[in-house]
């Protein structure tokens, strides 16, 4: 039963797939030409649709195609500071996000335990804490480059704080909840504060923390592209901006397929690292 | 090209330029130093000579009345014009070889760019890094940072950062213009009818910068066709890289904007060329080529050596038979990221205008690097007449701090490039004559302000 449900539901992945690409390739197809007596000199200097009086196009899937497969056969080219592979973007990227993720996840974990194990830190957090947690990354941006003056070290700040609110109201939220039947057995066998903590209190709250560092890590994925579009000069949010700037609709739909599919990644990663401290009571 | 020109031919005007700005005619040409030591010398000696006849008139009638050649003899006896030279061409040694310089991806950082893929740095003994940059905003706080060693930016800039217009006030200078004209009014191809600005009201422009030239052209232009750029019409400013895509969308019905972005939206049958800019103002400056006054100070080797580069490949890219190669240079991913062809259009200057002709005007964009002081001054009455600033403005203090710094002017007078203090050019924009020595009674004579 679930074998064939699960052979059904890729079926279906495959014909809405099918569709899609079918409605684009159809919408996008050229339109045959209305002007026919263009000065050659003139449709010379212009491109094809605007020597026809019209505005250039949407690219089809194939065009799309072809750009996505010259990306992906070379990578990891470099010519010049401001012209890299896609590849090489993307580490740039990757290694933004989790520079500023981890720091986050070193900051927020222990912050949050502490929160959550005293109900007046709770208390007296929470307005802050619900004031900062909504505000968008880009609002940061100014702020970051004015004070810390350097645009590399922003975008990682924006990241990290960016990041940093999930992982603290759910480490919280977490600890706060374990169950008190825990604590009293623990506190019966007179088991030691640290090792209440480590023993009984961090592996009832892990997977609770990890659900929030798996928000987390989407949230920071999100954030980096806003940040580089804006600091500019490596990453994949950078490659997005040069091609808007190319008006290269082509690039930005590949660049955005594979933003999606390194977003998956690091989802699917969170997901099965929350199932190793998963438990059943 | 202005600063080039033989100080001692008493057939130029050094200090007010020909009327039409600087497109060399073939005279010209013939006499255009061809050598970079020739050209050096020529900078030296047009300094000297202005330092010495702040009147150009004056200078004229002593060249007439004595000879050119009793003339080099007697200003070398004041002013060892060999040695300085000397000393300007060689230069005080480089602190630090590897610099960052910031750009915007537009044709008016030609120089900028193409002394990196044409070897202009390398020539300087420099390592140069080009850093594309996403907007004015960041590129200013990139400056201000020291990310970047110097940069490419709009030409009011370093006038409002060292009044704090838009920024806290940090001494900045621009030691060079990059291009002039080069700027253009596109409109969404749907308004193609409505030529005459009387018809805008209402409609949504956006501009590069709030302090650009851009801004000031196009408030300019609307306010003496009598359109009250702030009542009548709505004015944005928009990073020249999002401009085509917004005029597509229809966000905006136009824009005065840097090419290659009027060339490109013309390309993409978005928009036509209503008018260039140098049909506004025939000779404007628009971007600069800028840095810190701290860098000029600390590091004169470094910035003498990276300001001759600039000047070197301003020099080159002036020339129309350049045009086309440096095109080929500028036009990849890693500088403009643009089709060739746009770029070549820009830089020719033939170029389809959007409505189905194709003009040819080759000074449709041109480079000068000197920075006439009367610019600085004319920008500032801009900013006063639209209340960007407030009070009273010492109109020639601002300027001649800020377009040759007084640091600037210290390290110029030992490289034997004494400052050329009276270097104002009188001008018309639209017709109207701007005098640099009265700008109050300027921006007091528009009818559309707010003072």
């Amino acid at each position: 039963m679930t074998r064939s449900l699960s052979l059904r539901a890729g079926l279906l992945s495959l014909a809405i797939l099918a569709g899609t690409i079918a409605i684009w390739h159809f919408a996008t197809l050229p339109t045959a030409g209305s002007a026919g007596n263009v000065d050659p000199e003139y449709a010379a200097l212009v491109s094809g649709a605007a020597a026809e009086g019209q505005k250039s196009t949407f690219p089809t899937p194939a065009d799309v195609a072809a750009t996505l497969w010259k990306h992906l056969k070379d990578p990891f080219y470099v010519r010049g500071a401001n012209d890299q592979g896609v590849g090489i973007q993307l580490a740039y990227s990757l290694g933004r996000v989790l520079i500023g993720y981890l720091i986050a996840a070193a900051v927020a974990i222990p912050l949050g335990f502490l929160i959550g194990m005293s109900p007046l830190a709770t208390r007296a957090l929470d307005p802050f804490i619900q004031i900062l947690k909504p505000i968008s990354p880009l609002a940061w941006m100014p702020l970051a480059l004015y004070t810390i003056k350097d645009s590399g070290i922003s975008a990682i700040f924006v990241i990290f704080i960016c990041s940093l609110w999930p992982m603290l109201i759910n480490t919280a939220f977490g600890v706060a909840s374990v169950r008190k039947e825990w604590l009293n057995v623990a506190a019966t066998l007179e088991v030691g504060a640290l090792r209440k903590a480590f023993m009984v209190i961090l592996p009832a709250a892990a997977p609770t923390i990890m659900t929030g560092m798996r928000i987390s890590i989407g949230i920071a994925w999100l954030v980096i592209v806003a940040a580089e579009m804006l600091v500019g000069g490596t990453g994949i949010g950078y490659f997005v901006w040069n091609e808007w700037n190319n008006l290269s609709i082509g690039n930005i739909i590949t660049a955005i397929l594979l933003i999606g599919l390194v977003g998956m990644i690091l989802d699917v990663a969170l997901a099965r690292a929350a199932r190793l401290v998963a438990y059943r009571e | 090209m202005t600063a080039f020109k033989d100080p001692f031919d008493a057939r130029h005007r050094l200090s007010s330029g020909c009327s039409c700005g600087r497109h060399a005619t073939e005279a010209e040409h013939a006499a255009d130093p061809a050598t970079s030591d020739d050209r050096a010398r020529r900078v030296v000696e047009g300094a000297v000579m202005r330092a010495l006849f702040p009147e150009d008139a004056t200078r004229r009638a002593f060249l007439t009345a004595v000879g050119a050649g009793t003339a080099i003899a007697a200003v070398n006896a004041l002013f060892p014009i060999a040695t300085a030279t000397e000393v300007f061409a060689q230069g005080a040694p480089v602190e630090k070889k590897d610099l960052k310089v910031g750009f915007i991806p537009i044709t008016c950082a030609t120089p900028i760019i193409m002394a990196k893929p044409m070897g202009f740095y390398e020539k300087q003994g420099l390592n140069v890094e080009v850093v594309k940059t996403a907007g004015w905003a960041v590129i200013r706080d990139k400056a201000i940072n020291k990310e970047y060693d110097a940069a490419h930016m709009l030409s009011p800039m370093p006038l409002a950062i060292s009044m704090g217009v838009g920024s806290n006030p940090i001494p900045w200078t621009m030691p060079a213009v990059e291009n002039i004209n080069g700027q253009a009014i596109t409109l969404a191809v749907k308004h193609k009818d409505k030529r005459d600005p009387k018809d805008w009201k209402g409609m949504k422009f956006a501009v590069p910068f709030d302090y650009s030239m851009h801004n000031y052209l196009l408030r300019y232009y609307l306010a003496e066709h009598g359109v009250d750029p702030d009542r009548d019409v709505q004015i944005r400013a928009v990073p020249p890289p999002e401009m085509v895509a917004n005029l597509r969308a229809d966000n905006i019905d136009g824009f005065l904007a840097p090419d290659p972005v009027n060339q490109r939206a013309v390309y993409d049958g978005v928009g036509f060329i209503h008018v260039l800019s140098k049909e506004i103002w025939d000779g404007h400056p628009c971007c600069a080529f800028s840095a810190s006054k701290q860098f000029v100070t600390e590091m004169p080797g470094t910035y003498q050596a990276l300001l001759k580069a600039i000047i070197e490949a301003t020099a080159f890219a002036q020339k129309p038979e350049n045009r086309k190669q440096i095109a080929e240079a500028i036009a990849p991913t890693n500088y403009l990221n643009q089709p060739q062809t746009v770029v070549e259009q820009v830089l020719t200057g033939t170029f389809a205008d959007g409505l189905g002709k194709v003009v040819k005007d080759p000074n449709r964009i041109a480079f000068d690097p000197f920075p006439y002081e009367s610019f600085a001054v004319w920008i500032l009455t801009q900013m006063k007449r639209w209340g960007q600033i407030k009070g009273e403005v010492d109109y020639q203090k601002v300027a001649k701090d800020v377009f040759l710094a007084t640091d600037a002017t210290k390290l110029m007078a030992e490289a034997g490039l004494t400052a050329p203090t009276a270097t104002t050019k009188t001008f018309s924009v639209m017709g109207k004559p701007f005098d640099p020595a009265k700008p109050a009674e300027y921006v007091d004579s528009f009818a559309i302000k707010r003072t």
